[in-house]
């Protein structure tokens, strides 16, 4: 029987290694490729907005946390009427 | 007997009614008189942040006092919203809510739009975020 090198086993079935390695160089240098080239069209631009960004400080009441300190704030409204 | 029980419970009605008289008094009376002045003539209102505002352009005393009676309610401000574990202004403007609807007829206080209303016998118009 004629063997080529580029056959994965010996006749009895053994693995011949140094083929194997090369397969899967191979095999990584493509994968390599192509991951990179899916990076390079999927890109995505982002540009800073012309607008001032605009943060609304009254959010920051809520109704309900109003609704939780309600009933400390009258405590303090009774226990401190001299200032109120 | 129930003569007795009836008297009985007419004495406890009107002891209850005094106990309440006594409770309730000391509340309206620990307003220093020149506040409670400024506060009756419309000179200075509740704002709806929780402190007090001046309706017409103040005297000297009216302003050392508003500002003096601002700086304590920012101190007792500042310490409930740290026992709260909340902002100064969440616990100033949740006060503010209680203050406005504390008014009497005849007092000042903010509408949310800014402007200074007088209290009727109505409900005053307060923050949509008011309980």
């Amino acid at each position: 029987m004629n063997h080529k090198t580029s056959q994965l086993t010996d006749p009895s079935g053994n693995a011949i290694r140094s083929v194997m390695k090369n397969r899967k160089a191979t095999g990584l240098i493509s994968g390599v490729a192509l991951g990179l080239s899916a990076v390079l069209a999927g890109c995505v631009q982002v540009s800073a907005p012309d607008k001032p960004i605009v943060i609304n400080l009254n959010i920051n009441i809520k109704q309900e946390v109003v609704y939780r300190l309600d009933g400390d704030a009258k405590d303090l409204i009774n226990s401190e009427a001299e200032i109120f | 007997m129930f003569e007795f029980i009836r008297k009985n419970k007419a004495v406890a009605m009107i002891g209850s009614l005094a106990l309440t008289a006594i409770v309730a008094t000391p509340v309206l009376a620990q307003r220093d008189p020149a506040y409670a002045a400024a506060r009756s003539s419309g000179v200075i209102g509740e704002k709806s942040d929780g402190y007090l505002g001046y309706v017409t352009s103040p005297s000297a005393s009216v302003k050392a006092m508003v500002e003096d009676l601002n700086i304590k309610r920012k101190a007792a401000y500042t310490r409930k919203a740290q026992e709260t574990n909340s902002t100064v202004e969440q616990f100033a403007f949740t006060s503010g809510c209680n203050l406005i609807m504390r008014t009497t007829p005849g007092e000042k206080y903010q509408a949310p739009d800014g402007s200074w209303q007088t209290r009727t016998s109505a409900a005053p118009i307060r923050d949509a975020r008011c309980p």
